[in-house]
C-alpha cells in the first residue's frame, strides 16, 4: 500500500541499503533456497506433536470427555481455557492487517503477512477445542442451522451460538484477506521460480496478475474494504467470546467489563506470540533489514500499553466485586487471590501486569533477548489468566457443599502441547513455501515508491541521513 | 518475437514510479483508452493520472452486506419464532438483542465474500493465459520495472506511432507483443 511514503531520513522502515530488486529477492529467495536442516528438525518434532495431538483426540472421542480432568463443578477447564488462548493470539494478526492499516502504519507491512498466517493457524487450533469439548463430535453440525429430521434449529439465544458464527467468519474472512495480500506476490514468485511445476503452481495461484494499475485500483480498494470489515470483526470475536462467560450468572463471570479487557488481552497475548516467532524469524532468516529493532519498539509499546490496561482490568474487577456488594461476587475474587487458585492467580499477575512494565524503558524495549523473553512470559501469563477466569469460579461458586477441584489429566496436557504442533506444521509450511512478507506492500512504503521522491534533486536529498 | 499475426499491443519500460506516471498521463492525454500501466507497488495518484473512475466495488460490497443483514434476521425470526418456537428460559420467541451478534457476524461474512468475489471480478480474474505473458520483460513488472501496455483493439492504435510516441514520452525500451 502507498502509505507514509514520505519517511525520510532515519525513520526508514527498511534498513540497510535496500532498492526494489534486493527487496524481491530477499524475499522470494527463501521459498527457492535448499530447505536448511533446522527446518526439517523443526517439522519432524511438529508433526511428533500434531500425531499425539490426533490420538489424543481420538482418545477423547472413543472414550468421552471423563478422560479429561472435568468434574461436577468444573465442567469446563483446559479446553476452553485453551480456545480463548489460541483465539486471543490470533488477534494480534488482525490488528496488525486491519487495524494497523486504517492506521496509516507503514511499519506493519514487514510484520503483517507473518501475524495474519499466525492468526489463521492459531484460530485453527482454537477451534478445535470446542469442537471436540461437545463430546459427541460426530453431532457436531446441529450447531449449524440446518434442516435436520428433527426439525430442531439452535437456539439463537445462546452466547455459545454466537461463538460459532463469530470465530467460523473470524477465520473465513482471515483467509480471505491474507489470501488477497499473497495475489501480488504469489506473481513475484511466479516470475522469479526457475522450476515448471513450482512456476505453474505458484502461477495458478497468482491467478493471472499483471500489476497492471487496473487490478491496482480495485485491489486497494478491495484491502481497504477487507481491513474495514476485519476491524469490527475483529472487536467482536473476542466481545463474543467474552459473552461465553459474562452471559451467565457464575460469579466472577457476570461482569459487563469483560468485553474490553479480553480484548486488550487478546491483542496483549497477541503481539507476545507474534514477537516470540518474528524474533526467531528475523534470526533464521536474515531478515533483520526489514523487520528491525524499530519494529520490536513498536510492537513492545503496544504490549506495554495492552498489558497496563489488562492489569487496570484486574484492578477494577476486585473494585466493582466490592463496590457492587453481591456477597458471591466478593467472594469469587477473594477467593481468586488467595483461595486454593491462588498460585495461578499470582503466576498471572506477574507475567501480565508486572513483567511488562519493563517496558517504560526504551533500553528494554529495543532489547531483543529480553523482549523474547518477556514474550513467552506473557503468554505464559495470558494463559492462566484464561485458566483463572474459567476454573476458580466454576469449582468455588454459590454452594460450599457443591464445591470441587480441579485438575488436568495427560489428555489435557498432551492435547494442549499437541496444538503446537498442529500450529507449528502448518507455520513451518508457511515460512518454507510462501513469501513471508510482503513484498508488494513493503516495496510501497519505500521512499523510491513516491513519484515525488524523483522530482526533487533526483532523490538524493531525501535518500541520505 | 514474430509478428506474423495481428499483435496484441505494445510494451514500454520506464525508469521509475515518476516517469511511468508521467507517461500515463500523457498516454490519457492522447486519447488512448485500452491501456494500462504494470509496477510492482501500486502508485498513488496513478488513478488520476490514467483517467480512471473510482472503482464500483464498493457498491458490490454493499449489496451483499445487506443480504447477510436480511438473511441473518431472516433466519433467525423464521427458526425462533415461525419453525420451531422453543420456550427458552422466560425469553420472547422475537428476542432481537440476542439476534445482533450473529446478524452482525453474517452481515461481515457475506460482505468479505462480496468484496473476495468482486475483486477477481472486476479484474477479470482468474485468467489462464494473457498475451502480455508473451514478452520476456514484463515478468520484471512484479519485481522492481515499470511498464505501459497499450492494446492494439484501441481505436487510435497505429504499431508505428504508437511506439514513436511511447519514445517521445520516455520509454527507455519499447516491444511489440504478439497476440500468440
Amino acid at each position: 500500500m502507498s502509505q507514509n511514503t514520505a519517511i525520510e531520513s532515519d525513520t526508514r522502515l527498511v534498513k540497510g541499503d535496500h532498492d526494489f530488486a534486493s527487496i524481491t529477492k530477499l524475499i522470494t529467495d527463501i521459498p527457492q533456497e535448499r530447505t536448511p536442516l533446522w527446518w526439517y528438525i523443526a517439522f519432524g518434532i511438529s508433526n511428533v506433536l500434531l500425531a499425539v495431538m490426533l490420538a489424543m483426540v481420538v482418545w477423547l472421542v472413543y472414550q468421552g470427555i471423563g478422560v479429561w480432568g472435568l468434574n461436577n463443578p468444573v465442567g469446563w477447564g483446559w479446553d476452553i481455557t485453551n480456545f480463548v488462548w489460541w483465539v486471543g493470539i490470533g488477534h494480534a494478526g488482525t490488528l496488525i492487517s486491519a487495524i494497523l492499516f486504517l492506521f496509516r502504519q507503514g511499519w506493519r507491512t514487514a510484520i503483517n503477512r507473518f501475524a495474519e498466517a499466525m492468526t489463521i493457524f492459531a484460530v485453527m487450533c482454537a477451534g478445535l477445542f470446542p469442537a471436540i469439548h461437545v463430546g459427541r463430535l460426530w453431532t457436531i453440525y446441529w450447531i449449524f442451522p440446518l434442516p435436520n429430521s428433527m426439525q430442531l434449529w439452535p437456539n439463537f439465544n445462546s452466547p455459545l451460538l454466537w461463538d460459532v458464527f463469530a470465530v467460523f467468519t473470524y477465520l473465513v474472512v482471515s483467509t480471505l484477506f491474507w489470501y488477497v495480500g499473497l495475489v501480488p506476490d504469489l506473481a513475484t514468485m511466479r516470475d522469479k521460480v526457475k522450476g515448471k511445476i513450482s512456476r505453474l503452481v505458484y502461477g495458478t495461484f497468482a491467478l493471472g496478475w499483471t500489476g497492471g494499475n487496473r487490478q491496482w485500483q480495485h485491489y486497494e480498494k478491495a484491502y481497504m474494504i477487507l481491513a474495514g470489515l476485519a476491524t469490527p470483526l475483529v472487536l467482536s470475536v473476542h466481545t463474543i467470546v467474552s459473552f461465553d462467560f459474562a452471559v451467565s450468572i457464575i460469579p466472577g463471570w457476570h461482569t459487563t467489563i469483560f468485553p474490553p479487557y479480553f480484548v486488550a488481552g487478546a491483542v496483549f497475548s497477541g503481539f507476545a506470540m507474534v514477537l516470540s516467532l518474528m524474533i526467531i524469524t528475523r534470526k533464521l532468516y536474515k531478515l533483520e533489514d526489514i523487520m528491525t529493532v524499530d519494529h520490536i519498539e513498536k510492537m513492545n509499546i503496544i504490549i506495554l500499553v495492552t498489558g497496563n490496561m489488562v492489569g487496570f482490568a484486574y484492578a477494577m474487577e476486585f473494585f466493582i466485586a466490592w463496590y457492587g456488594g453481591v456477597e458471591y461476587e466478593k467472594f469469587a475474587f477473594i477467593n481468586r487471590a488467595f483461595g486454593p487458585y491462588a498460585w495461578a492467580y499470582w503466576i498471572m499477575v506477574t507475567c501480565n501486569v508486572v513483567a511488562p512494565q519493563f517496558f517504560w524503558v526504551k533500553k528494554f524495549r529495543r532489547n531483543i533477548a529480553l523482549t523474547f523473553a518477556l514474550s513467552i512470559v506473557i503468554n505464559i501469563g495470558m494463559w492462566f489468566e484464561r485458566f483463572v477466569i474459567t476454573v476458580t469460579s466454576l469449582a468455588q461458586d454459590f454452594l460450599p457443599s457443591s464445591w470441587g477441584y480441579f485438575s488436568p489429566t495427560y489428555v489435557d496436557v498432551l492435547t494442549y502441547v499437541g496444538t503446537f504442533g498442529l500450529f507449528f506444521t502448518f507455520f513451518l509450511l508457511f515460512l518454507r513455501f510462501l513469501p513471508m512478507v510482503a513484498i508488494s506492500e513493503v516495496k510501497g512504503v519505500m521512499p523510491q515508491a513516491d513519484p515525488a521522491y524523483y522530482r526533487s534533486q533526483n532523490g538524493n536529498s531525501k535518500s541520505t541521513r | 518475437m514474430s509478428t506474423k499475426d495481428k499483435p496484441y499491443g505494445v510494451l514500454a519500460e520506464f525508469d521509475n514510479p515518476a516517469d511511468l506516471m508521467d507517461a500515463a498521463s500523457a498516454v490519457n492525454k492522447a486519447g488512448y483508452k485500452q491501456f494500462d500501466t504494470h509496477s510492482p507497488f501500486p502508485i498513488h495518484g496513478m488513478d488520476d493520472a490514467m483517467g480512471l473512475k473510482p472503482s464500483k466495488l464498493g457498491w458490490i460490497v454493499l449489496v451483499h452486506g445487506l443480504i447477510g443483514l436480511l438473511g441473518g434476521v431472516a433466519l433467525q425470526v423464521w427458526s425462533m419464532d415461525i419453525a420451531y418456537p422453543v420456550h427458552i428460559s422466560g425469553k420472547p420467541y422475537l428476542n432481537f438483542p440476542a439476534f445482533v451478534p450473529v446478524t452482525f457476524a453474517l452481515v461481515i461474512l457475506l460482505s468479505a465474500f462480496g468484496t473476495f468475489f468482486g475483486l477477481f471480478k472486476m479484474n477479470k480474474l482468474p485468467r489462464l493465459h494473457n498475451p502480455l505473458f508473451n514478452s520476456d520483460r514484463i515478468a520484471k513488472a512484479t519485481d522492481d520495472s515499470f511498464f505501459i501496455s497499450i492494446q492494439a483493439t484501441d481505436p487510435i492504435f497505429a504499431e508505428k506511432k504508437t511506439i514513436e510516441f511511447l519514445k517521445e514520452i520516455g520509454a527507455t525500451h519499447t516491444e511489440i507483443i504478439p497476440e500468440s
